[in-house]
């Protein structure tokens, strides 16, 4: 038995070079992306994935050596896993995000946004014809903390300075729009969340955020105050509702793949819908940002009720054209 | 039953992919040039692992950010600085608890820190890219998966109400224990986007047990008979011992092996000499055996001939 080199060893020895360089070359990659490596590193890197990848090959048939293999293993998935990833540059995908797959995904979800947005519209109408005859419902559909006194025994003067108030009592403008978006974003991403769990919590939230919007409407009407409410809300919340609108859409369109795969496997049905889902929320909480600029400053500098009504207008409009106007057909 | 294991290079210590059980947490990820990379899915406890590690990253971070705002508006005394330091601080923890995973996962490495640091990373579970919106996907579902279970955890109320958090801490718990209920360990966000958290470990190539100075520095020879007293199986065996290299295991080792294969020659060898003599010519005698195409699995297994 005096073999004094094994042909594994040998094996080892000849290509081991290349390993080390492969594994160098994968450490910087991963700490700082491709941009980390020179031009013909980057050519250099396929071509040392692959000898890696032939090398395991060959290690598992003629090898023993554990240490070899499990090394080789982790080696090559390292690398595949760059030589196949993801590659796009941020402000490519960014472009395309925002001109192909976000109006393409929200056009997908249009059933879903029906029904979404005839459940807000329906707690809407419900909550404003009870909080109508009977105001002690207002209660029950607005926490103490949103409403800051606009309850149905404050004074019509009150309620009126409300909403012409510029807001530096509590918060400065910037502080407030901030807040605001923080906290819808959030709460979009739970209508998302939640509709996995079989569409019907975010049915609930659709309605329950319907049925606020109603509850403010009929407190205001019953002071005369109806369209200078209207103007106050709908300055933000024609984006600021569609955003909603549409997160409670993503999230019917996970649940309902769940519970209803069809001809799919249930998780590939939900993987589907998933993907899809997490396109258009990205839009949400893109809305949700403007929305937050828009309450935070426009609504507290126009005190206008016509100009607020015209912008709330003019932001209906450019995001019904964004998402369902026609456009050019690009060749993908 | 030898030969054919052997004809087949990705089966490795003799087991054939069809035959290995299904939970054992292997996947395999065939690569367009068509080797299987034998994944190993993240366990739950090591997901949880890397879950605390990065809540705890991105606490200290918060920390951080409100004792220096805190320190910057207390210093400059100015109202000014004080409502940009809210909207920093507002934006920072959006920021964070939002983003902090998809930021990390978006980038080349596929891994939070917490996740790096105990060797795992997210992948596409066709094997294909990991897109953007995948990583958005699982991420966003995080809120059903964390965040609601802990907020019935911190609700309080008596009587129906505790009920009804009871409950939806229940209901809510599911979503939380679902990946112990399938066998890829599936969040219900890497479920709703395609993903899987796989070990990707960084292992550094530590040096060959038979390598050359091994085989030259001792002598001792072992017959035929004597290398055909184990298998494979044993061979890996023995590996693993050598390279945890504790002393009393070793010595048994060394101690149950002399008596198998009735060792008769020199006694002033070392325990770990002998060990590693015995590694290097056990593993020349197998590896030229699966030359051959003979692939003796373990001790059972019949001796390759010739």
């Amino acid at each position: 038995m005096a073999e004094l080199q094994l042909k594994s060893h040998r094996f080892r020895d000849e290509r081991e070079a290349d390993w080390r360089r492969l594994e160098a070359l994968l450490a910087r990659v991963e700490k700082g992306g491709a941009r980390k490596l020179k031009r013909d590193e980057l050519v250099e890197m396929p071509v040392l994935y692959r000898q890696a990848l032939s090398s395991l090959s060959v290690a598992r048939a003629i090898s023993l050596d554990q240490e070899l293999t499990a090394y080789l293993e982790s080696l090559c998935t390292r690398a595949y896993f760059f030589v196949y990833g993801v590659r796009a540059r941020p402000l490519e995908r960014l472009a395309d995000f925002l001109v192909r797959d976000l109006p393409k995904a929200v056009q997908a979800l249009w059933r879903e946004t029906l029904v979404s947005a005839a459940l807000t519209v329906a707690g809407t109408i419900s909550a404003y014809l009870l909080v109508r005859r009977d105001p002690d419902w207002f209660y029950s559909f607005i926490p103490g903390q949103l409403a800051e006194g606009r309850e149905p025994t404050a004074t019509t003067a009150f309620l009126k300075q409300t909403l012409y108030d510029r807001g530096d009592t509590h918060h400065s403008l910037a502080t407030l729009a901030t807040f605001l978006f923080t906290h819808n974003s959030q709460v979009a991403l739970f209508a998302f969340a939640l509709g996995f769990a079989l569409c019907l919590p975010t049915a609930g939230l659709m309605l329950m955020n319907g049925c606020m919007l109603g509850a403010f409407l009929a407190l205001f009407v019953s002071h005369g105050l109806g369209v200078q409410a209207t103007g106050w809300l709908m300055i933000h919340g024609v984006t600021e509702l569609s955003a909603v609108t549409l997160a409670g859409a993503a999230g019917f369109s996970i649940g309902w793949a769940v519970a209803f795969p069809g001809d799919k496997r249930r998780i590939d049905a939900a993987t589907d819908a998933g993907r899809r889902a997490a396109t258009v929320m990205g839009g949400v909480i893109l809305m949700l940002f403007v929305a937050g600029l828009l309450e935070g400053f426009a609504r507290q500098l126009i005190t206008n009720d016509v100009a607020r009504l015209s912008v709330a207008a003019a932001t209906a409009v450019a995001w019904g054209l964004y998402y369902y106007g026609p456009r050019t057909r690009r060749p993908s | 039953m030898t030969v054919v294991d052997a004809a087949r290079p990705g089966s490795r210590k003799g087991r054939r992919p069809w035959r290995r059980p299904q939970n054992d947490g292997w996947r395999e990820l065939v690569t367009p040039e068509g080797v299987d990379l034998r994944l190993k899915i993240g366990a739950f406890s090591e997901r949880c692992g890397a879950f605390i590690i990065d809540l705890f990253i991105m606490l200290a971070v918060l920390v951080a950010i409100s004792l220096v705002l805190a320190l910057v508006s207390w210093r400059t005394q100015w109202s000014f600085t004080g409502d940009v330091a809210t909207i920093l601080w507002l934006l920072g923890f959006f920021l964070l608890r939002n983003f902090y995973f998809i930021g990390f996962e978006l980038r080349a490495g596929a891994a939070t820190p917490g996740k790096r640091a105990l060797g795992l990373r997210v992948a596409a579970r066709d094997g294909g890219r990991l897109t953007a919106n995948a990583v958005f996907a699982r991420n966003a579902l995080r809120e059903l998966e964390i965040f609601l279970p802990a907020s019935f955890l911190f609700a309080r109320g008596l009587g129906v109400d505790a009920g009804l958090i009871a409950l939806g801490a229940i209901w809510s718990g599911v979503f939380l224990l679902f990946p112990l209920f399938n066998q890829d360990r599936l969040r219900l966000g890497d479920l709703a986007a395609g993903t899987m958290v796989v070990k990707a470990p960084r292992r550094v190539l530590r040096p060959d047990l038979a390598g050359p100075a091994v085989g030259a520095a001792i002598g001792p020879t072992f017959t035929e008979a004597q290398l055909d007293a184990y298998g494979i199986k044993e061979l890996h065996a023995l590996e693993e011992v050598l390279r945890r290299a504790d002393r009393r295991t070793v010595a048994q080792v060394a101690d149950r092996i002399r008596k198998k294969i009735a060792w008769d020659g020199p006694l002033d060898l070392s325990d770990k000499a002998f060990l590693s003599a015995y590694y290097a010519a056990l593993r020349a005698r197998l590896e030229t055996g699966l030359l051959f195409g003979r692939r003796k699995a373990d001790k059972f297994d019949r001796p390759p001939t010739g």
